[in-house]
């Protein structure tokens, strides 16, 4: 299981060895990409704080956890905790809040109940897209998106659809 | 599109704040704003600057050239409007394959870079291109085959079987993305 800790350094160390077979200086190459780096960080600084700004607010606001009051009833009925549907809203908007709910749902149900394996699924179905768009587009100041976001939004609500009914039939 | 998702998150979290008489909160919400935001640049900085580094490294050397030619076939029936040997390819295949792994933050500094290679032959540089719309269709849908931070969490609560999840998954994974790219690639048919 342990097989992606040593990809990683693998990987970087294969690169500098190539790079040094090659006789490319690999110091100076390193300096530029480096730099390169830093200007980047710069670029999407603007977008990275816009969004974590709004999405901040709006989930602080608990204005999900006020709509999702009214599907309580349904969800009891249908044996489904609470937390899950708030998670699966928060996905494609951050994925730290989403990893936050899935940690919570750990401690209450534990991983290995129906709502554990099923929060554990919702997270790797998909990536957190509203992030990612704004972030990607925001650092080369691409404003008009075409169909990005609707295209991201679609995979995202299949993602989670199919997480649900994935999780029924495999442990169900 | 962008504007209008900031617009809503903005719009009903404060209204909802002031409905709910929270008002200090909400205060304390727009003041301190940008520490979020500060924060998480602060934390990525240190990995993307290194990675920048090394996959300078990496081109320089032309090794990405070398990885772009193996994944070539497939990606570029993925992507029709690049040329075959296009240097985005390079960085799209290493952010997929660092995503797959579940080394997200590892796979970001690759994305922007393949989107920085993307926008230098953009003849319209404030509009997306083909391209772009299908790597970030892939990008979000997430194509995660080791999930690992979710492997490590069920692992911390005492899961008898920490990655019993990683086929379900894949498959969750799978019916997003294609979902995703087919969504991707009706409309680029529409618009022709």
């Amino acid at each position: 299981m342990n097989f992606s800790t040593y990809i990683v350094p693998l990987f970087v160390l294969f690169i500098i060895l190539y790079g040094f077979k090659k006789k490319v200086p690999i110091y100076d190459s390193f300096l530029v990409g480096a730099k390169n780096g830093l200007v980047t960080i710069f670029k999407i600084a603007p977008a990275v704080i816009a969004m974590v700004f709004a999405t901040n607010l709006f989930l602080n606001s608990h204005f999900l956890e006020f709509v999702f009051s009214y599907f309580n009833p349904v969800l009891e009925a249908l044996n489904i905790p609470v937390s899950v549907l708030p998670m699966a809203m928060v996905r494609p908007i951050s994925g730290t809040a989403s990893l936050a709910i899935m940690s919570n749902i750990f401690d209450l149900y534990g991983p290995d109940s129906f709502v554990g394996r099923l929060a554990s699924n919702l997270q790797g179905c998909t990536d957190t897209t509203i992030y990612v768009l704004a972030l990607y587009f925001g650092s080369i100041k691409v404003t008009k998106t075409k169909h990005a976001l609707s295209a991201g939004l679609f995979a995202d609500a299949i993602g989670i659809i199919a997480a649900f009914l994935i999780t029924f039939i495999f442990f169900g | 599109m962008v504007s209008i998702i900031w617009l809503f998150f903005i719009v009903i979290g404060t209204l909802f704040f002031i409905l709910t008489g929270n008002i200090e909160a909400l205060n304390n919400e727009i003041l301190q704003g940008g520490a979020g935001g500060i924060k998480l640049l602060t934390e990525m900085l240190p990995l993307l600057v290194l990675w920048t580094g090394i996959m300078q490294i990496a081109e320089d050397s032309h090794l990405l050239d070398v990885f772009a030619k193996i994944v070539r076939p497939v990606l570029s029936k993925l992507f029709p409007s690049l040329p075959k040997d296009h240097p985005a390819l390079g960085y799209i295949a290493s952010n997929i394959a660092a995503n797959a792994l579940g080394l997200g933050s590892a796979a970001t500094p690759f994305g922007l870079k393949a989107m920085e290679c993307l926008q230098k032959d953009n003849p319209q540089k404030d509009t997306a291109t083909e391209a772009m719309v299908t790597f970030l269709v892939l990008n979000t849908g997430g194509v995660t085959i080791v999930p690992t931070t979710v492997i490590a969490l069920r692992m911390m609560y005492g899961s008898a079987n920490p990655s019993e999840i990683i086929l379900t998954s894949i498959l969750a994974t799978l019916c997003s993305n294609v979902s995703g790219l087919l969504f991707d690639y009706y409309k680029r048919r529409k618009k022709k």
